[in-house]
């Protein structure tokens, strides 16, 4: 090996050199295939969604503006009515704003307790991990308006069924996240714990909990935000809150469109007022930036 | 003396940290509490359980595993019918019949109920012979209405009785009866004719009939072979309405698909322009950022009722609702990723002498694309359920055939099997987007 001449050590270089250009290449290859197929699934794709949408993209691409002009034109000439009607409107905002918080602190509550079900090293019961895990997967499946829809043909109308419909999906999503939050906490207080005695429940509440109590909450900071904007969209199919204002107003048309303009306000403000505070919060939670 | 200072905060410190913990440990338990007071009385907790309906939930869950068979007499012409769910599409051809039915002569029809029990309609009368009660015998005329007859002089409360409409609901099954028919209920369990409607030639052959039909090669119908058949009498099944369903379901992912990919591409350039260390203007950042969020707080339903407007509904539409929504999403994200690139890495290509475009392919596009690839297939997942909810706004996809479904409120067979349907996607779309991720970064041990 010491004497290894110049000639081998040259031939040694040209074939790595070759066997990396060769891997180059094919990963390059693979990446051009690659690229071939999303293009054409999305020219594709775009091309069925076109031909099965009512109106077409290049119909419709010229009237976009026509509906949020008509909109705000009607608005522009009655926006002496707007604070008004952003004051009759403040309490449906107030139960779609109430909505979110109920569901989110009752999933919030129930992702905590599933999540320490489903924890390697502080379940309960540990054969029941895989059971419980499953059963997020599928809490977290379940889009909101399939039960959102069901309980309103039970219950009736009004912010209840919305509620239970975003927090079984609040349960399922925060679960998982919980669980992966469960997954680093230490378990040293949970052992001291347990060699004083204490029950399953003392060694959660007490040893676990405050570990992770931040993150949790900054997930469910998180969660409060996405679950604002699920109880309107929910309130427009049916169930309370601003949305069933916004469809009521919408559904009647030109003349009500001061309206509308009104509740997209509402709306847009609301949203963005608790995405700043719910990111200023939870910077401040888990000491980011 | 110093050295009692130094020690002494840290102890005062523990203290009122304890205190103010143990403070908190009551204090949050008992705001949760006092907020879900509050909540119980705005959301009137207690006038719920009056508008309950509880026998709707009922309605549900029967009939998400059973179906009922109308056998019906037309009392003015005197025509029998037999229909599964009295619709249409289900009808038995003429001279066709469920064997628990006994035409035994042009009017005089003998059903046959579960638990043994049996209801003969003999031209305008209809006898019932319920255990444990007695003999009902009803009368149909044009002129008097109906006669009821009872064993007892009661009327019990499984029985609704007036001139104009009678009506029995027994375990066995329902009898109704108006002047203008007389109708005949049995309950199956099961899902009917989900795979063959009554006027296909496969219908009621076991699986292993099927399955030697599929392999023979005399033709059932002419010109096709007996699978090509099959399929086809399946795909265009009126009552299930297959075909439209599963297109329906793919329009939701093409929705979730082209919007989330959309948004993608157009998100990339864009955060660029609102990455600190690539866009060097302070106003261009500052617009990108605040394009970003209006896109975000917009939020995804008022797009679509905007977009709505102007493409009409359509899974196009719920496409460009989540493409928006995303676009400001990701570009708040993206945006973050490049901000976090390490210099190095481009700095290593630049010395190269690599042309600026080169710099961009090389040294920083390898670092993003792990992030990017990840957020993007995290919200193809999460964009799957929101095409659902956009469909059943605008006017496409799964969305929109579950609230139609829910709005008859009476297929809710169906029901059960669009949700069944919605779970199953989500699921695999789940299960899709977390292999793609595994497999397309493989350095990203968490995947996500």
């Amino acid at each position: 090996m010491t004497d290894m001449t110049a000639g081998q050590a040259a031939a040694r270089v040209k074939s790595v050199q070759d066997a990396y250009l060769e891997m180059t290449r094919r990963k390059r290859a693979y990446g051009a295939v690659m690229l071939i197929v999303f293009v054409a699934l999305m020219v594709s794709g775009f091309r069925v969604a076109d031909g099965r949408n009512a109106g077409g993209f290049w119909d419709g691409i010229g009237n976009i503006f026509q509906f949020p002009g008509e909109v705000l034109s009607e608005a522009g000439q009655k926006i002496a009515n707007l604070p008004g009607l952003m004051w009759k409107f403040l309490p449906s905002l107030i139960e779609t704003v109430n909505i979110a918080a109920a569901s989110t602190l009752l999933g919030a509550l129930g992702a905590g307790m599933i999540s320490l079900l489903a924890t390697r090293g502080l379940a309960k019961w540990p054969g029941l991990i895989g059971l419980f895990r499953r059963i997020m997967d599928i809490l977290r499946a379940v889009p909101e308006i399939v039960i959102a829809l069901v309980l309103i043909f039970i219950l009736g109308g009004g912010p209840v069924p919305a509620m239970i419909a975003i927090a079984i999906h609040t349960m399922g999503a925060l679960g998982k996240l919980f669980s992966e939050v469960n997954e680093n906490a230490s378990l040293k207080p949970v052992e001291g714990l347990q060699s004083v005695g204490a029950t399953w429940g003392q060694r959660m509440w007490l040893g676990v909990i405050p570990q992770v109590a931040p993150n949790y909450l900054s997930y469910a900071l998180l969660r409060f935000e996405i679950n604002i904007r699920a109880s309107a969209i929910l309130g427009f199919v049916g169930s309370g809150g601003i949305g069933y204002d916004l469809k009521n107003a919408f559904s009647w048309g030109q003349g009500r469109y001061d309206e509308v303009a009104a509740i997209f306000l509402l709306l847009f403000g609301t949203i963005v007022l608790f995405d700043q505070m719910s990111s200023h919060f939870r910077n401040t939670l888990i000491g980011e930036d | 003396m110093s050295m009692m200072t130094d020690i002494t905060p840290p102890h005062f410190d523990a203290t009122a940290f304890f205190r103010r913990k143990r403070r908190l440990a009551f204090a949050a338990p008992a705001v949760i509490l006092a907020y879900f007071a509050y909540i119980f009385f705005a959301f009137d907790i207690m006038g719920l359980a009056e508008r309950a309906r509880l026998d709707n939930a009922r309605i549900l869950v029967a009939d998400s595993y059973s179906y009922k068979t109308h056998v019906t007499r037309d009392n003015r012409s005197g025509a029998l019918s037999i229909a599964v769910e009295g619709e249409n599409k289900g009808t038995w051809p003429d001279g066709t019949h469920p064997d628990w039915v006994e035409i035994q002569s042009p009017d005089r029809t003998l059903v046959s109920l579960k638990h043994g029990q049996d209801v003969l309609i003999d031209g305008n009368r209809l006898l019932y012979d319920v255990p444990d009660y007695g003999l009902i015998e009803a009368e149909v005329s044009r002129s008097g209405g109906i006669a009821l007859s009872l064993p007892t002089d009661t009327i019990p409360d499984w029985i609704s009785a007036s001139n104009a409409r009678v009506d029995i609901t027994t375990d066995a099954g329902r009898v109704t009866l108006t002047r203008a028919r007389t109708e005949v209920m049995r309950y199956h369990f099961g899902w009917e004719l989900f795979w063959f409607t009554l006027d296909s030639p496969f219908y009621g052959k076991s699986l292993g009939e099927l399955a030697t039909l599929a392999l023979s090669s005399e033709h059932v119908v002419e010109g096709k072979s007996n699978l090509a058949a099959m399929a086809h009498d399946v795909w265009n099944n009126r009552m299930w309405q297959h075909k439209d369903v599963i297109w329906a379901i793919f329009e939701t992912i093409l929705m979730a698909f082209l919007g989330t990919m959309g948004a993608g591409i157009a998100a990339l350039p864009l955060a660029f322009a609102a990455a600190r260390n690539f866009s060097p203007i302070m106003a261009v950042r500052a617009a990108m950022r605040r394009v970003f969020d209006l896109l975000r707080g917009v939020d995804a339903l008022i797009w679509t009722l905007v977009l709505a407007r102007a493409f009409g509904p359509g899974p196009m539409t719920g496409a460009l609702a989540i493409l928006l929504t995303d676009t400001g999403t990701f570009g708040k994200l993206f945006s973050e990723a490049l901000e976090n690139v390490d210099k190095k890495q481009i700095e290593g290509v630049q010395s190269t002498g690599a042309s600026p475009l080169q710099r961009y392919r090389f040294g920083v596009i390898p670092q993003i694309t792990p992030v990017l690839l990840s957020q993007l297939l995290y919200y193809l997942e999460s964009n799957t359920r929101s095409a659902t909810i956009i469909g059943a706004i605008t006017g496409g996809g799964i969305g929109l055939l579950l609230t139609q479904a829910m709005i008859t409120q009476k297929d809710w067979e169906e029901v059960s099997y669009y949700i069944i349907l919605i779970l199953i996607m989500v699921m695999l779309m789940d299960t899709l987007s977390g292999w793609l991720r595994r497999k397309l970064i493989t350095s990203d041990d968490s995947g996500h």
